[in-house]
């Protein structure tokens, strides 16, 4: 592929917006990511970072807007000007090819780690059990718990939870993944463990939007970066210069409290 | 973790103000070994020694009346405890209990899952159901069922377990029995509904997301990731329904059905022993409520799985470590 090439974006937001009831949580937000890119979201709380994370993968109804992953809609089909609502099948379609980590991990309690990662590839996807396996241990490998396959999520840290939850998303080779501030709630030594795991991603060309608090790994494994206020982005720029010298005087606030 | 460096801040709080106090302990608890375990006189109790004795003695009083009054009939109970009327009438009100309970659980679950579906129409129904079954005493249903049950001729229903209880008794009674199980299965599928729904309520929101965003899909998100998550809330007082439906069924004497309760009625309807005879339904559903009572135990066990870090050992498996570690001592001693 050349650069001169139009590249089909991973995701491509125009005017976004969405509303709880008569409080507007996304007043208009575009952007978009291209392939291989990683995004990092920043922003105080309530800015409508995490909103906007689970607008892309149909969690979260858009009211207006169009929201498009791969050069398709979510949640919607166009024919000629018309649009028509997705099926909940056509919907799981879709959010099975986006990989989403959650701030609480969310791990199935009453599943033990292997059975967390095979089972959307064995129900979803139809694989059969020995591939899934094959590459649930690989996965495993890769986030570096190859030993804990057979235990219990409540029987790992927090840290070791998260890495599950990674993997397990990784299970159904998404094309896209989505990080929920992955790493808040986590004791701070165990943040470095699942930030090299999705540096070690970032490095393998995976397209991610991360939306965490994370300066440093925005700074070095971010390709953009993205500040957004009051369901609006701010500013966006290359994560090393923006964080040395943001433009906006929002973003300056924002970027002294958590530096 | 958390309670660690809270024990942490602790002593530095502590060596901040008392000083060489604090220093004093920790060199206690880490140089010389174990430090002098604590021998205090331990704080009395004489109320527990009176309450010992009363109970002690009433329950005294009361043994000695159930093996002196010769109005027990202890002889008479000891006869009819296990004669063939009493034993068929024991498998009725079994067969009763536990096919009125899978009517309960299946369509209560069904119920549960109507009630919280986004489609208005199916939601609402489901609603209504409870609404009415919930809101009729269940004797009246049964009563009711039994008549419906002679007006309309069953076989079109096609329950499947109707043909077995031909083997059993008179064509004629067929009927009854259908009629008095779907009395107590409709009924109980109204509460049972309520109990599933409170349990796929108690399941964490992040985990239907979670499956959701793996692209799994409502009903699948269900079955394999929210209702194995309920069952620990949905067991315990399922168990609680089976042992009350147990006894509920014992309504079904008054349309004729020959269950325990009415087979003993039979019984004394002709002898006229009404208490020994009582006492043997009491006994035999004592008996029952306690082998469902340990069931119980064990289904919650298996839901518990991966809920707690490591499961407490069941009674019978710290009998066998007490067994096993006193063989080792006596073993070594000899």
């Amino acid at each position: 592929m050349t650069a001169t090439e139009p590249v089909t974006p991973m995701v491509k937001a125009e005017a976004v917006h969405k509303r709880f009831g008569r409080l507007e949580v996304l007043k208009g937000v575009s952007l978009q990511v291209d392939p291989g890119e990683v995004m990092c979201i920043i922003g105080p709380s309530g800015s409508g970072k995490s909103t906007f994370l689970r607008c892309i993968n149909h969690l979260e109804k858009i009211d207006a807007g169009r929201l498009s992953v791969d050069g398709e809609l979510v949640g919607y089909r166009q024919d000629g000007d018309k649009l028509y609502e997705l099926r909940e099948r056509e919907v799981a379609a879709k959010r099975a090819e986006i990989g989403m980590v959650f701030q609480q991990f969310n791990l199935f309690p009453h599943m033990t780690v292997l059975q967390n990662i095979i089972e959307a590839p064995l129900k979803v996807k139809r694989e059969s059990r020995s591939d899934a396996v094959v590459r649930a241990r690989d996965l495993l490998e890769l986030v570096g718990l190859a030993d804990k396959g057979d235990s219990y999520p409540r029987q790992i840290s927090g840290g070791q939870q998260q890495r599950v939850a990674i993997a397990r998303a990784l299970a159904m080779r998404p094309k896209l993944m989505l990080f929920d501030e992955p790493t808040s709630a986590l004791d701070p030594e165990l943040v470095g463990d699942v930030l090299d795991v999705m540096r070690k991603l970032a490095r393998e060309g995976m397209t991610m939007v991360v939306v965490t608090h994370e300066m440093g790994f925005a700074r070095e494994a971010g390709d953009s970066l993205v500040f957004m206020d009051g369901g609006v982005i701010v500013e966006r720029g290359q994560p090393r210069e923006m964080i040395r010298d943001p433009q906006h005087e929002r973003t300056k606030a924002f970027l002294s409290k958590v530096l | 973790m958390t309670a660690k460096s809270s024990r942490g801040t602790g002593d530095l709080a502590d060596q901040g103000t008392t000083g060489t106090g604090a220093t004093e302990t920790v060199s206690d608890s880490t140089g010389n070994g174990a430090p002098e375990e604590i021998r205090a006189i331990p704080v009395r109790h004489p109320g527990r020694w009176i309450a010992a004795v009363i109970i002690g003695l009433l329950l005294a009083m009361l043994v000695h009346s159930l093996f002196t009054n010769p109005n027990w009939q202890w002889g008479i109970v000891k006869q009819n405890l296990t004669t063939s009327t009493v034993i068929h009438g024991i498998w009725v009100t079994l067969e009763l209990t536990a096919l009125s309970m899978l009517i309960g659980v299946a369509l209560g679950a069904i119920l549960a899952i109507m009630r919280l579906s986004p489609n208005p129409v199916v939601s609402g129904a489901a609603w209504t159901y409870v609404w009415f079954f919930r809101g009729t005493p269940v004797l009246v249903q049964i009563i009711f069922w039994s008549f419906l049950a002679a007006l309309y001729p069953f076989p079109s229903l096609g329950i499947p377990f109707g043909p077995e209880w031909v083997t059993f008794d008179a064509n004629k009674l067929i009927p009854l029995f259908v009629g008095a199980l779907l009395g107590l299965g409709l009924n109980e599928a109204a509460y049972m509904s309520e109990i599933v729904r409170a349990g796929i309520l108690s399941v964490d929101q992040g985990q239907s997301e979670a499956a959701q965003a793996l692209g799994m899909r409502r009903l699948l998100v269900l079955r394999r990731i929210v209702l194995p998550q309920a069952m620990r809330v949905i067991v315990p007082p399922t168990g609680n329904e089976t042992i009350s439906m147990l006894k509920t069924t014992s309504l079904v004497s008054i349309i004729a059905v020959v269950d325990l309760l009415k087979a003993v009625q039979n019984i004394y309807g002709s002898n006229y022993k009404y208490i020994p005879l009582l006492l043997v339904a009491s006994i035999w559903y004592l008996i029952m409520t306690s082998v469902l009572s340990v069931a119980q135990y064990y289904i919650e066990r298996h839901y518990a799985r991966g809920s707690a870090r490591a499961l407490p050992p069941t009674p019978f498996q710290r009998l066998r470590a007490v067994w096993s570690r006193r063989r080792r001592s006596t073993g070594a001693a000899l």
